[in-house]
């Protein structure tokens, strides 16, 4: 493979990533990406891997504030970022309101989609462009849950956000 | 403390972990020294590897070593060894075994590295010569090639006939011929199918898999590695999701195992979502319906042929079509399941697995011999009501299908359907009202179950089954606490360990049924302990009293009779010394349950926008009334059934996994181009239960919710669609094309 | 994936540069379809230059009343921008149809017109595919083909381009400005694009080594009378079978003063065709008309097998876009 001769000397630069308020320094070869740099670097596995190609939002969490699929941006590319996971979202055993709300209103079962729909749904809360129950199911659309809680997801988002559910509720 | 949590809508007692992303999965498991295999696929469908070279990966600084059926460790020879429990006829297809290739993406080479990226990059210089030769992966084109099945896997009963259905459907006043096609599909749970095995200090495995059954994973190992129980465990306390994916050993583990024991160090593999589309899925099947009613809408005959598709090396059968012996009144049937071995791999049971396919083409077709006939298609399912199962002639246990007609018709208005189709405009949609029924079998299996109390009043029960967000943890816990009259605080449940009593494959809709009772009966068992140790202490009030004489509530024993004769557990332990009070069962069905007919029913009505230029379609709303013996958590209840529910709209609307004929591969393999059902695909959706008593099925009488919500689903929309619009669909998925003209 | 370096360009010069080091390097901004392609071994970049922080993250007003889009402002950020939004709305419309809100926060406007075809066949290395392996054969031809294109075809690629984006720009006449080692230059969308022809490997007119800054949109004239209907397979998160971008200017009479109509999902670039627009012009906007304009537009369509469905489909779905857009100013 003509590529190789370029490649046969790792770069390994040491890069500092904000994580859920704490520092972390460490060294990663540019092809890692922020999931990988996750879940085996630092060993915060809250954040999921359900395609690694940005189809599924299982990895979604707050870079600088914002939601993005943390399975196609490189660890690198976020040097000195603010990143919340689902790890960061409660303040010690408290629960933030929306993860209490997804209990209440059972918006899960397998759980593996759980933590990118918590970190997705507080990224929209934090854009403000869901004023309609519609509106939040498009906003939510790049968050793919396989057991299909979707109506109960719905509901816990709408409570917290004070929308009008009119998908069924229990 | 509350009590009567049987029944109550209690939260997930896994809630919290999983909400903090701290309920791990098998890829999530650290060890020392881990490290990290990629699977290489065959880029063919049938042939031989010629040549397979590994040496620019080898040559890779951290790359650890390169598996193939070059390098194995010895195997064992015979097809036993590779046994599951949920493999069907033939010889399993046996990773690495030789180089002879049996299906595309088959795995042909594991590179493990010191990282995953390592591995990965090193996977791509794997240079591989094949000798490929002709397959056959067409399974349109070959349907003359199919043949009877005359065995099949457990679980899967040959289909009877009964009368004569040619005869009837020649005389009949009102006949509907129709051919049905559905996809191949695939499970796709979220979480990738991942092994992670962990090399113990004193040379043991730690397995940490993805799958459905700890036990099967463990024996799976056993004997393809020759080791004992005690040298490997399994483990699976929490599964991203199933859906059947996980029921057979897959190839992961294997490998996983292989890498770890031969290089002495832990290893991690995880699949690739395209991975994902390389074992088992719903199978292609193509489906002959001809029905036959009396011009008042009575069926006289049905004949119903399906035609399913199989590896050249297993046979995996299911009930597709005898659903349609069953479901209905009819004397005269002709049933038919015939297989058709394509160069694929095998396909695997998929949420409600035959049912999902066969009871989608039957509700459609005896919509369409209703409409025909001009009767009301919920009058008409009312007008052929079976009241003892048709198929063996048995009476069933319970069916309150009638109540969930009923109820479910009048939540959905059904009584305002227009019977002429296309009548019903909404903007550029046509509106459209659909209905069908749904059923899945009620069984319960044998399963072992233990429960420890301890002085401190709180309670361990232990089950290696599995819980892959069906709510075992929760249900489990909810029939423990009320059975010993124990705050569900101080009650754990622990599922997915090889090391915990013995229970089948979570699979089929028996889990609560069949664990339930177990849990059940230890808890009973224990409660007799408990009365025996305080009947036994000096001038003890509970001498010489029957268990059922005792009420168990609030971590107390307290006389029924005389309440002022009570004793707390802890006192109770403390006074006998005892440091844990431990009781083992096992439960099983009960025989005269074999006299039974025992099936979960449910009707559905469906309401669809198409719209009538573009042809894409939405169901706007669901009403599903179900009938499932007692209802243990009707939150977790509610969430099955919508999920299932929300399958089969994207069972309906989406999903299809495609064969490409020239390479003999599915071709759409990821996320982006095999659609499943997102957000804003769920309009409103109405679960109901309908309340049915069952003393045969299990002492619980509750008959389990996995399958029953898909089921159904797809016929109503398919009716509604032609309610909207004139059209019949016959070919899932009803994407817009098919709705263009 | 390969193994790879990478650095981070402070400006146009330095990204250039960066790129001029090795034969094998590729900008990289949002990373949202080079991850994804490198991931499954279609693109094996040796070096990476991010380009996300070399100055082009604004959107600002230009003298003759257009907007210049930086190129690394996200697709979210452009979509949202109040400009775009009241001026550009069916530029926004688009966007907002594309992908999910977290790739929209991660897509650049840059990346995105540069984003490759979803064909099966490009995404597999066991298959052929002349985009991906030149000489290799194209397995959509003759395969499942129900995405491909139906317009602008040729013997060795029916890959259709995937961008929303792209058909919005392309109906706005945006123009593309580009910086490589011998300077600046604009391309207007319409040749930025390009046919498959016998170079399917080509996706644009951009060179290797050239970066894209901004894109320039003109002055606005369609933020009354606009629709972006995407026709996909589900309602969200779903790359269109087909799509139309439609614009029009009425008069007081509701008769055409000026079209435009670009459409996605049916060719490997957003397909428009002037003579189709200008057959609308002076005429009452009326489904009768649209119709017309769309089987000019269609005329030279051709299918596939799987693909067959497209073209009735883009036929309807022009029109009804069209009328969409004469409605528009209804729900303002």
């Amino acid at each position: 493979m003509e590529t190789e001769k370029y490649n046969n000397t790792p770069q390994e630069p040491t890069i500092s990533l904000t994580v859920n308020g704490q520092m972390h320094t460490l060294k990663v070869e540019p092809w890692v990406s922020l999931l990988d740099a996750l879940r085996d670097h630092l060993q915060l596995t809250g954040t999921k891997k359900g395609c690694d190609h940005g189809q599924c939002g299982a990895c979604t969490v707050l870079v600088d504030g914002k939601r993005i699929n943390a399975c196609m941006t490189l660890a690198i590319m976020r040097d000195g970022a603010e990143i919340t996971t689902v790890e960061g979202l409660s303040q010690g055993q408290d629960l933030h309101p929306l993860q209490q709300a997804f209990i209440d209103h059972d918006a899960f079962q397998c759980g593996y989609c759980t933590p990118g729909q918590l970190c997705s749904a507080i990224g929209l809360m934090q854009e403000g462009k869901a004023k309609t129950l519609a509106e939040v199911q498009d906003l939510m659309s790049g968050n793919i849950c396989r057991c299909a809680a979707y109506s109960n997801i719905n509901a816990a988002i709408c409570e917290v956000m004070g929308i009008e559910n009119r998908g069924g509720s229990l | 403390m509350k009590s009567g949590y049987i029944g109550a809508a209690v939260n997930r007692v896994d809630g919290y972990l999983k909400v903090r992303g701290e309920a791990k999965y098998a890829a999530e498991y650290q060890a020392e020294q881990l490290c990290y295999g990629v699977v290489v696929s065959s880029s063919i469908a049938k042939g031989k590897i010629k040549t397979l070279d590994a040496s620019k990966a080898l040559a890779l600084d951290g790359v650890l070593q390169v598996f193939s059926h070059e390098n194995r460790t010895s195997l064992p020879w015979f097809d036993r060894s590779y046994k599951d429990e949920d493999q069907p006829p033939g010889s399993p297809f046996r990773p690495f075994y030789s180089n002879e290739i049996q299906f595309n993406m088959q795995p042909i080479a594991l590179v493990v590295a010191e990282s995953f990226e390592l591995a990965r990059y090193a996977a791509t210089l794997i240079d591989v010569e094949y000798k490929a030769v002709d397959f056959n992966a067409d399974f349109l084109n070959s349907q003359e090639k199919a043949y009877e099945a005359k065995k099949g896997k457990s679980g899967w009963k040959p289909p009877k006939s009964r009368g004569n259905a040619s005869k009837a459907l020649k005389h009949a006043d009102v006949l509907v011929e129709a051919t049905y096609f559905h996809p191949a599909e695939h499970h796709n749970p979220l979480e990738l199918h991942a092994s992670t095995v962990v090399v113990e200090a004193d040379d043991t495995f730690t397995v940490y898999d993805k799958t459905q059954g700890v036990f099967n994973s463990q024996q799976y190992l056993m004997n393809i590695f020759g080791l004992s129980k005690a040298e490997v465990h399994v483990k699976a306390p929490y599964i991203g999701g199933a859906f059947g994916s996980g029921l057979r050993p897959q190839y992961q583990l294997f490998m996983a195992f292989m890498a770890a024991k031969a290089l002495k160090r832990s290893v991690r593999v995880v699949l690739t979502r395209q991975q994902m589309f390389s074992f088992g899925h719903r199978p292609m099947t193509t489906q002959q319906l001809s029905l036959a009613a009396s011009s008042k809408g009575k069926l006289v005959g049905i004949k119903h042929e399906a035609i399913a598709e199989t590896s050249q090396f297993e046979e995996y059968t299911e009930n597709v079509v005898n659903w349609s012996g069953m479901l209905y009144d009819c004397p005269d049937v002709d049933l038919s399941y015939k297989l058709l071995k394509l160069d694929t791999y095998t396909p695997l049971d998929m949420r409600a697995p035959g049912g999902a396919t066969g009871v989608y083409a039957f509700e459609a077709a005896i919509d369409e011999l209703a409409c025909k006939a001009g009767v009301d298609p919920l009058q008409f399912r009312l007008l052929n009501y079976a009241e003892q199962e048709q198929n063996e002639k048995l009476p069933f246990s319970s069916k309150e299908l009638k109540a969930c007609y009923a109820i479910a018709a009048d939540k959905f208005g059904w009584a305002r359907r227009n019977p002429i189709p296309g009548q019903l405009r909404e903007g550029d949609n046509l509106l459209g009202v659909g209905m069908a029924t749904g059923v899945w079998e009620a069984q319960q299996q044998q399963v072992m179950a233990k429960a420890k109390l301890s002085p401190d009043g709180q309670l361990v029960v232990s089950c290696g089954t599995a819980d892959i967000g069906t709510g075992t943890y929760t249900v489990m816990s909810q029939i423990a606490a009320e059975t010993l009259g124990l705050p569900i605080e101080d009650v754990s449940f622990l599922l997915g360990d090889s090391d915990l009593p013995m229970a089948p494959l979570q699979g089929g809709s028996w889990t609560a049924s069949s664990v339930g009772p177990a849990v059940l009966s230890v808890c009973e068992g224990l409660k007799e302990k408990l009365l025996k140790e305080a009947a036994g202490l000096p001038h003890s009030g509970f001498k010489g009293a029957k268990v059922e004489e005792v009420l168990f509530k609030d971590g107390m024993l307290c006389l029924k009779g005389d309440p002022s004769v009570q004793l707390s557990i802890a006192a109770l332990m403390k006074q006998r010394n005892l440091a844990i009070l431990e009781h083992q069962t096992a439960s099983m069905p009960d025989p005269k349950q074999s006299q039974y007919g025992k099936y979960t029913h449910s009707a559905v009505f469906v309401e669809v926008k198409v719209d009538a230029e573009l042809g894409n379609v939405q169901v706007s709303r669901v009403v599903v009334a179900v009938a499932a013996g007692r209802i243990l958590n009707p939150k977790t209840a509610r969430s099955q059934v919508l999920g299932g529910v929300v399958w089969g709209i994207s069972m309906a609307l989406e999903e299809e996994s495609v064969m490409d004929k020239q390479y003999g591969r599915f071709i759409n393999h990821d996320l982006a181009e095999y659609h499943v059902a997102v957000n804003a695909d769920v309009h409103d959706i109405e679960v109901i239960f309908v309340e049915e008593e069952d003393d045969v099925i299990n002492p619980l009488g509750v008959k389990g919710l996995g399958e029953i919500g898909i089921v159904g689903v797809p016929a109503a929309i398919s009716n509604a669609i032609y309610n909207a619009t004139g059209k019949r669909l016959r070919a899932l998925p009803f994407t817009l094309d098919k709705l263009l003209e | 994936m390969n193994r790879i370096t990478y650095s981070k360009a402070t400006d146009v010069r330095d990204a250039i540069q960066e790129h001029s080091k090795t034969d094998k390097a590729q900008y990289i901004a949002g990373g949202t379809n080079l991850l994804d392609l490198m991931k499954v071994n279609v693109m094996r970049p040796a070096h990476l230059v991010d380009i996300n922080k070399i100055g082009f993250d604004f959107i600002e007003q230009e003298a003759d009343g257009g907007l210049r889009l930086g190129a690394s402002v996200t697709n979210a950020d452009t979509a949202y921008h109040q400009h775009v939004q009241q001026h550009y709305p069916l530029l926004a419309e688009a966007m907002l149809s594309a992908a999910s809100a977290q790739l929209r926060n991660m897509a650049t406007n840059g990346g995105n017109i540069m984003q490759r075809t979803r064909c099966y066949y490009f995404y597999d290395t066991s298959t052929a595919c002349n985009k991906r392996e030149p000489g290799s054969g194209c397995s959509a031809i003759n395969g499942y083909n129900r995405m491909h294109a139906i317009l602008g075809t040729s013997a060795d690629c029916i890959a259709v381009h995937p961008s929303d984006m792209a058909v919005a720009l392309r109906a706005l006449d945006a123009v593309v400005c580009v910086e490589g080692p011998s300077g600046k230059r604009e391309i207007p969308m319409e040749a930025f694009h390009r046919l498959p022809e016998d170079k399917p490997d080509q996706d644009n007119t951009l060179a290797a080594d050239e970066v894209i800054t901004s894109i320039k949109l003109p002055p606005s004239k369609y933020a009354k009378h606009y629709s972006y209907l995407k026709l996909r397979d589900r309602p969200s998160y779903a790359f269109a079978l087909v799509s139309v971008a439609a614009a029009l200017n009425l008069d007081e009479q509701q008769h055409v003063l000026e079209a435009s109509i670009a459409l996605g999902g049916v060719a490997h670039k957003p397909w428009r065709m002037p003579e189709a627009e200008a057959l609308l012009i002076g005429k009452p906007a009326t489904a009768a008309n649209f119709r017309m304009a769309a089987d000019m537009l269609l005329s030279t369509a051709q299918g596939y097998g799987h693909n067959n469905f497209k073209i009735e489909l883009a036929r309807r779905a022009i029109v009804r876009a069209l009328e969409q857009a004469v409605n528009k100013q209804a729900t303002l």
